[in-house]
């Protein structure tokens, strides 16, 4: 059973707009029936304002619940408003997705991006926006993008296909992707620690820190935070219940400097600072 | 109202169980292997279940009767012991199925990885496995051949003795292992003649408690055991035997031999019920248990254009407690991969519900379970895309 925030319980209960629009000024859609995940957005644009929208979905209680919000979110915005909107922001406002549903998300931002290309016609250009909503999406049937295929090598130390199927769940369905995702392992897999500089060390050592282990640590009210680094020395502190915990000393050698070593290089020793 | 309809997942533990089993978690707590008298309590207690498991069975000879934590271990400890015993260069092909349960598909998984080839046969439309082919896949080098004697998913049944005997015609080295967890308890068991080499079950799937399984091994077929330390279970699995468990597991076998007949009248009418009545009820409603032979408390059906976790967590609101696959793959996303071998269409492969009966089903809770099935299938195609479809299917 998945852990649904209520907002999301809510939405699937009582999704808001559902059906369709008579004369809809734009269509979009995502995902497919083979799938197991499709929706189809209409919407009634006036003046550059979205006036009304209204959705289709095929899908578990998440995509429901991202689609029936992403309708709430968009009503009353512009056009140039709704376009900013990314599958991170409807996560959000739903308090959450668990990370095997974030391609709901995804798929509410593919679906509005498709609504709104079909509005705007030849004049659409892709509006580049720093988030994994405008990753190019490698496995469609997941709505899995280039950028959660990455993360999932950096991150998760996934270093096959199987790897990254059980972590994004990219390619489990119909395998189209396959040749991509082996595309993109060959290139991060292989030049993993040879290509970073000392800014990208840094960068890595501290996503290392915010995405793996301070969730970690949270789990037992702890938290940690990255101050430093001098060549192989990583200055952290730690915060919450680690500050004031017996076994820190352990959980510095043992599981952070451990990961940081597996993820980034052997080399590395954590200090707290 | 409340309504249980995941017993292929696990079931609710029989009164009369528990209270057999409470003497030896409260007095009688003795180790069966020690040498004072309250330890042959225990040890007494432990030879009786073993009688009944046997009796069960359908076999005399309680010494082929081996007690186990659970089914994946049963399964682990005859695949993995075979292989360990009798494999080699020349004996490493497996046959099995591709509908078999994820704890032993696993392990032909990472026997893979250690030579081992394996051939997996496919099922029809039905569900049903085609022997011949199966048959015509052995060689002198297959070394196991695996079938299930039920399917988790569909509750199709499958010819396990008849597919043995006729295997070790062909081939009377190979050893012939039934993951028997979904037919304990529905459907007659009969090992006593039969070719079958290993049997697993599981407790909790016939109202014993969780963490409590068995495997048969027929006399004379030995295999390097999986479990090593002491010399529980003839040597054959190491721990201190779990007494009260497998006690709970003896009377829960007793109560499930005796309940058989209920099984096949009783809870088959009222599985039936369920069935036709969320069939005639709904246009988009297509039986996925479609195999001749079935066990009787199972029915899997897909709705088309509907999706299964939605289709779920609305039941869940209403108290009906169903499943989409087996609960081992639900944290997964992709289809079921029984229901994709015997080939179900897309549209209603991803809304495929298992609905599975016990003997502590009652008739109101099935007809509130069609009653609101029907319901919340309408409610939600309301959401779907695919309104003309569902149109043209009367929703």
């Amino acid at each position: 059973m998945w852990e649904y925030s209520d907002k999301v319980k809510e939405h699937f209960k009582n999704p808001r707009n559902v059906g369709s629009i008579e004369n809809a000024d734009a269509i979009g859609e995502a995902g497919a029936l083979s799938c197991g995940d499709k929706l189809k957005l209409y919407l009634k644009i006036d003046n550059g304002i979205i006036k009304d929208a209204k959705f289709q979905t095929f899908g578990c209680g998440s995509a429901v619940a991202a689609s029936s919000i992403l309708t709430e979110m968009i009503i009353g915005k512009s056009v140039e408003e709704a376009r900013k909107i990314t599958n991170k922001q409807i996560a959000d406002e739903l308090d959450g997705l668990p990370p095997e549903k974030m391609h709901c998300s995804v798929m509410g931002r593919e679906a509005l991006e498709d609504a709104l290309k079909n509005y705007e016609g030849e004049d659409w250009q892709d509006y580049v926006v720093e988030d994994e909503g405008t990753s190019p999406v490698i496995c469609h049937c997941f709505s899995v993008t280039e950028q959660q295929i990455i993360d999932a090598i950096v991150n998760n130390c996934a270093k096959t296909v199987d790897d990254i199927s059980q972590i994004t769940h990219a390619g489990l369905a119909c395998g189209r992707c396959i040749d991509n995702i082996k595309s993109i392992l060959s290139k991060y897999v292989k030049d993993e620690k040879k290509i970073l500089n000392p800014v990208q060390r840094i960068i890595k050592i501290n996503t290392i820190i915010e995405t793996v282990i301070a969730p970690e640590l949270k789990k037992d009210f702890g938290d940690i935070e990255l101050i430093n680094v001098e060549g192989n020395n990583v200055i952290v502190k730690l915060k919450g219940h680690c500050s004031t915990c017996q076994n820190a000393k352990l959980t510095l050698k043992n599981f952070v400097e451990t990961k940081l070593k597996e993820l980034v290089d052997e080399e590395l020793i954590v200090i707290e600072g | 109202m409340k309504v249980y309809l995941d017993n292929n997942a696990t079931t609710r533990i029989d009164e009369k169980v528990l209270e057999a089993m409470l003497p030896y978690l409260k007095e009688d707590y003795a180790n069966p292997s020690s040498m004072y008298d309250p330890a042959r309590i225990s040890a007494k207690a432990i030879e009786h279940a073993r009688e009944q498991v046997a009796d069960f069975l359908g076999t005399k000879d309680a010494s082929q009767i081996l007690f186990t934590s659970c089914a994946t271990e049963s399964a682990n400890t005859a695949i993995k012991g075979v292989a360990e015993k009798y494999g080699s260069a020349s004996k490493n092909h497996i046959i099995t199925t591709s509908v078999e349960h994820p704890c032993v598909l696993s392990v032909y998984e990472s026997l893979e990885k250690k030579g081992y080839k394996t051939s997996y046969i496919g099922v029809n439309e039905n569900g049903e496995l085609n022997i011949d082919s199966l048959l015509s896949k052995i060689t002198p080098e297959t070394l196991l051949l695996s079938v299930m004697n039920a399917n988790n998913e569909t509750g199709a049944i499958y010819p396990v003795y008849e597919i043995a005997k006729e295997a070790k015609k062909i081939n009377k080295d190979i050893k012939v292992f039934i993951d028997g967890v979904q037919a304990a308890g529905k459907i007659p068991i009969e090992l006593e003649n039969s070719e079958i080499d290993y049997f697993s079950i599981s407790g909790h799937k016939f109202h014993a408690p969780k963490g409590v399984g068995a495997l048969y091994v027929k006399k004379g077929n030995l295999f390097e055991p999986y479990m090593l330390g002491g010399h529980q279970e003839n040597s054959l699995r190491a721990g201190t035997q779990n007494t009260p468990y497998i006690v709970g597991l003896g009377v829960a076998a007793q109560l499930a031999k005796e309940g058989l007949t209920y099984e096949a009248t009783e809870v088959k009418r009222l599985r039936d019920k369920l069935e036709q009545g969320i069939l005639s009820g709904l246009k988009n409603a297509r039986l996925n248990s479609k195999s001749k032979e079935r066990v009787p408390n199972t029915t899997n059906i897909g709705f088309e254009y509907i999706e299964g976790e939605l289709i779920l967590l609305y039941l869940n609101d209403l108290g009906i407690y169903a499943s989409s696959g087996s609960a081992c793959t639900s944290g997964s996303l992709d289809p079921s991969h029984v229901l994709r071998a015997q080939k179900v269409p897309f549209t209603s492969l991803h809304g495929s519900i298992r609905f599975s009966l016990s003997k502590f089903t009652k008739e109101d809770e099935v007809d509130y379970a069609i009653k609101n099935t029907i319901e919340v299938i309408k409610k939600l195609a309301k959401i779907s895309p695919y309104q003309e479809e569902l149109k043209k299917l009367g929703l």
